[in-house]
Parts: C-alpha cells; sequence; structure tokens
C-alpha cells in the first residue's frame, strides 16, 4: 500500500512517488474514477526523454479520452507492462499496481510539486 | 445556468453510490460502479435503468391515430391495442426533429416517448400539428417514471418481483414491441396502474415500465431485490450509450439531426412515403439525393477507438475527409473498436476499407453491417 501522504500531485491528476532520482508516475483515483473505467493506455517508450507538463501518452476509457502528462522533465526508465496488457489496473489500484511510468529526474524538481493537502482542496475532497 | 431536474428515483441513485451527469437537461446516473461491469452484466443477466428523464405525451381523442399519421412519419393509426412503434417527428425538410417509440393503449389514447432534450421541439411540433384535429395532447412527463429492466434475465427477474399484478398478457407471451397493462403495489400501498412494454435501447430482450412518478421509488426497490439473486445490477447511462451502440441503435444529436433524412440514417422503412400527407413528406422528396451520405458501421482492430467528431478518409493519405464519426467506442461484448460514421454511397458498402483519423494516427477500419452485435433468440 502506497503512503499516500508521502506522494507529490500535479494540477493534471498525476501523483508522485520519489525514490532516489526515480520518480514513479501514476494518475489518482479521482482521475480515474472520472474517466471510468480504463481499457487502452498508450505509454512513453523507454528511453525517450520528456518534458514537464507536456502530453507523453494517453489514457482511454469507454467514454472518453484522457491525455497523460509528463509532471516532471526526465528520461524514461521504466514502463507498467502490466497495465499495459491489462488497463484496468489504473482503476483497480491506481496509487498501487495501477501506475504507469518511471522517470529518472532532479529531485529538487520534486519540492515545486503539490503536496497531497493542496491537491485534495483543488479535486474538493477526493484523491 | 438552469438548475439540472431531478428523477423520482434520484435519492436511490445517490444511496447507490452514482456518478451523475447532465443529460439534456436532467441529473442523470452515469455509472454506479464500472460501465464494463454494468455492460456485461447487462448482456449476461440484466440491468436497471432510470429512463425517466424521456419525455411522455398522452394523446388522446377520436382523430388520435390520424393527428399522429400527420405529425410523424409512420402511419400510426394502423397500429394495433398494446403495440408498440418506432417513429420520427420530422420537420418540414423531412429533417429529424427526434425519434419516438408511440404505444397504442387504445384507439383514442396513444402515448409518444420523446427524448428529454427534444421534448420542448416535440411539444412545439405537436401543439402546431395538431389545430384541425379533434386531439388533446398531455406532456405528462413530469407525472410518469420509466424504468427499464434489459438483459436475458429481465422476464425471470418481473415474475419475481413481488406486487406486479393484474398483468393483461402474461409475460412469457408478450412481444417484442408489445405492452400488457398491469398494476404495481408497493407494501403496504394500493395497486397503481403500470404499462409493461417490451422494448428496450440495449440490443437485448427487456422491458420498460410506466409507472407514476410517485410509486416509482418502491418499484425500483422491489426490481433490484428481486433481481439481485438473478444477477440484476443498477446501470448508468455510459453502460446505456456503449450497449445502445453495439446494437446498432441510433443516438439523438449523434446518428440523428434536423440535417438528416432518415433515409440516410437507414430508416427509410420508417417513414410511410404512401401517406396522404404529413409535415415532411415535400421536403423529403427534395432532399434526397443519390449523393447523400449515408450512416454505416466500422469495425477496427486493436484498441484505440474512434470517437464522435473524428474525420474518416478514404486513404491514408487523403487530404480531405469523406466522413465523420457520430458514435464510436471500444465494443465491450466484442473487444474491438466500433463506431458508426455517415460517409458517402460510393464509400459504403461493406467491406470497404476506411480510415479513422485517430489523434493525428490513421486506424484502417471497415465498413460493416449494423448491428454490430446480436443477441441470441
Amino acid at each position: 500500500m502506497t503512503d499516500l501522504t508521502a506522494l507529490k500531485y500535479t494540477a493534471e491528476h498525476e501523483w508522485i512517488a520519489l525514490d532516489g532520482d526515480v520518480a514513479t508516475v501514476g494518475i489518482t483515483a479521482y482521475a480515474a474514477d472520472k474517466l471510468g473505467d480504463v481499457v487502452f493506455v498508450e505509454l512513453p517508450a523507454v528511453g525517450s526523454t520528456v518534458t514537464a507538463a507536456t502530453v507523453v501518452g494517453e489514457i482511454e476509457s469507454t467514454k472518453s479520452v484522457g491525455e497523460l502528462y509528463a509532471p516532471l522533465t526526465g528520461e524514461v526508465l521504466e514502463i507498467n507492462e502490466a497495465v499495459v496488457d491489462d488497463p484496468s489496473l489504473v482503476n483497480a489500484d491506481p496509487f498501487g499496481a495501477g501506475w504507469l511510468v518511471k522517470l529518472t529526474v532532479d529531485p529538487a524538481a520534486v519540492a515545486d510539486l503539490l503536496d497531497r493537502d493542496a491537491y485534495i482542496s483543488l479535486t474538493g475532497g477526493a484523491e | 445556468m438552469t438548475e439540472l431536474r431531478t428523477t423520482a428515483l434520484h435519492d436511490r441513485h445517490e444511496a447507490l453510490g452514482a456518478s451523475f451527469t447532465d443529460f439534456g437537461g436532467w441529473l442523470m446516473p452515469v455509472r454506479y460502479s464500472s460501465d464494463l461491469a454494468e455492460h456485461h452484466a447487462v448482456r449476461t443477466a440484466a440491468g436497471l435503468f432510470d429512463i425517466s428523464h424521456m419525455a411522455e405525451f398522452l394523446v388522446e381523442g377520436p382523430e388520435a391515430g390520424a393527428f399522429l399519421d400527420y405529425a410523424l412519419a409512420g402511419r400510426l393509426s394502423a397500429m394495433t391495442d398494446d403495440q408498440a412503434k418506432y417513429s420520427l417527428v420530422l420537420d418540414a425538410d423531412g429533417g429529424i426533429i427526434d425519434d419516438v417509440i408511440v404505444y397504442r393503449h387504445n384507439p383514442e389514447r396513444l402515448m409518444v416517448v420523446a427524448n428529454a432534450g427534444n421534448r420542448a421541439a416535440v411539444a412545439e411540433a405537436f401543439a402546431e400539428r395538431s389545430q384541425s384535429f379533434d386531439v388533446d395532447i398531455d406532456d405528462a412527463t413530469d407525472h410518469i417514471a420509466l424504468v427499464a429492466v434489459q438483459g436475458p434475465a429481465s422476464q425471470e427477474i418481473l415474475q419475481a418481483t413481488p406486487g406486479i399484478v393484474d398483468l393483461s398478457a402474461a409475460l412469457g407471451d408478450l412481444k417484442y414491441y408489445r405492452m400488457a397493462h398491469a398494476r404495481f403495489a408497493a407494501p403496504g400501498e394500493e395497486p397503481v396502474p403500470m404499462h409493461v412494454g417490451r422494448t428496450g435501447y440495449t440490443g437485448e430482450d427487456g422491458f420498460e415500465l410506466y409507472i407514476r412518478a410517485s410509486s416509482a421509488p418502491a418499484l425500483w426497490d422491489a426490481l433490484l431485490a428481486a433481481g439481485e439473486p438473478l444477477g440484476l445490477v443498477p446501470a448508468g447511462l455510459a453502460a446505456r450509450d456503449t450497449l445502445r451502440l453495439e446494437a446498432g441503435m441510433p443516438l439523438y444529436g449523434h446518428e440523428l439531426s434536423r440535417d438528416i433524412v432518415p433515409a440516410q440514417a437507414g430508416l427509410g422503412r420508417v417513414v410511410a412515403v404512401d401517406k396522404d400527407d404529413f409535415v415532411g413528406k415535400s421536403g423529403l422528396a427534395a432532399v434526397v439525393t443519390p449523393d447523400a451520405p449515408v450512416l454505416v458501421g466500422l469495425a477496427c482492430e486493436g484498441r484505440r477507438a474512434g470517437r464522435a467528431g473524428y474525420a474518416v478518409f478514404d486513404a491514408t493519405d487523403a487530404e480531405t475527409p469523406v466522413g465523420e464519426i457520430t458514435s464510436g467506442a471500444l465494443s465491450p461484448t466484442l473487444g474491438h473498436p466500433i463506431a458508426m460514421a455517415f460517409v458517402p454511397p460510393a464509400a459504403s458498402a461493406p467491406g470497404t476499407t476506411l480510415f479513422i483519423d485517430v489523434r493525428g494516427t490513421r486506424i484502417p477500419a471497415t465498413v460493416t453491417d449494423l448491428p454490430f452485435y446480436r443477441r441470441n433468440k
């Protein structure tokens, strides 16, 4: 179980867990719930460089298409192949098995992201 | 912004944890648990839908049939008692103002069920068109709730629901697009009238239950309690949309509009062109041209779905689209993307390969007969 209080967030409804210089990124339960059942994810290529606040992937539900933004600038270290095979993991466990990408980032940049309280106030109480 | 209307079942939806959306000015449940789970439940067992936002017009009087023959595209005067019929409200040019279901209770009392978003337009059309007919038209939308039970277990569920009494026809004998008169008694209360139509919008067997709004919560509770052991789940608009798309059923504002004449949407059979006169008759003759775009089904491989508004091309390098998707989704039942689109007749033959622009990538799609999904009967 992910410790939600240790996570950082973006206004685009991504969460970030930092371990050294590796950031694990997913979408929040609030975002997964808003999307509905996720049926397809497209994630950036391993080894590619992504730029903060740019679109790097797509998350499609039965009803709509959500864009995945890079929360930070960095290199894609790993993508979650289990989610590519079974996109429903995003709904079932958004903060755990439904993680999307791991990025190698500058840890100092993480400090600028939202903390949990700021994110929860943004969504009006959901996380 | 005007406040959204809620149905008599709103507190039931809230208690079930529904997410809501604005649909035709009504705050309606979009899902309770999961779009996919609700969709699959309807295909394999049953789903319970609140569709009380639909508009009901009671058309009564000696010329009820004659009025509807003039006001709608079909020959409604030829219906038999307890029959239901799909029809269209056309404008003078033959464009579609709404698609409706008409139930005939008796020759002098018919009920027209219209889409929530078109309630005012249909009311206006009926008011204008009824002036020279001996007929009363009552918009009963606010008094009537509508609950749909859809799925292969529907009949068994209704038979297991206590309080449904005095059925005019055994459910097992009730054919598709027929209705029965019945009454429903909530626990400890007197029975109230109810109409049971074997109709629906999901491609499955099912029933649509019309009852006065104040009795709807008790009916909802009784159906859920009796149906849960048989696999019944409450289902929202998201599941309803993927179900109707698989079943190739048009949705007003997507496949149907004032800019579309019935033949383009594959609904030419709905128009009784040999009727003496009806609103839209002269317009249809002028508007229908051999090169008017027609509605087709498109099937794709993979999992990326073309969605409403996406352009359709006839070649990967074509610069100008030939058409546009009106509805599209990854089909939960079939496992691949499906869509409906208007394309030129020359590109409409089943088996034709077209290309959908899915956010910058052209994905091949095969023109397919509708519906995409047909239940085993």
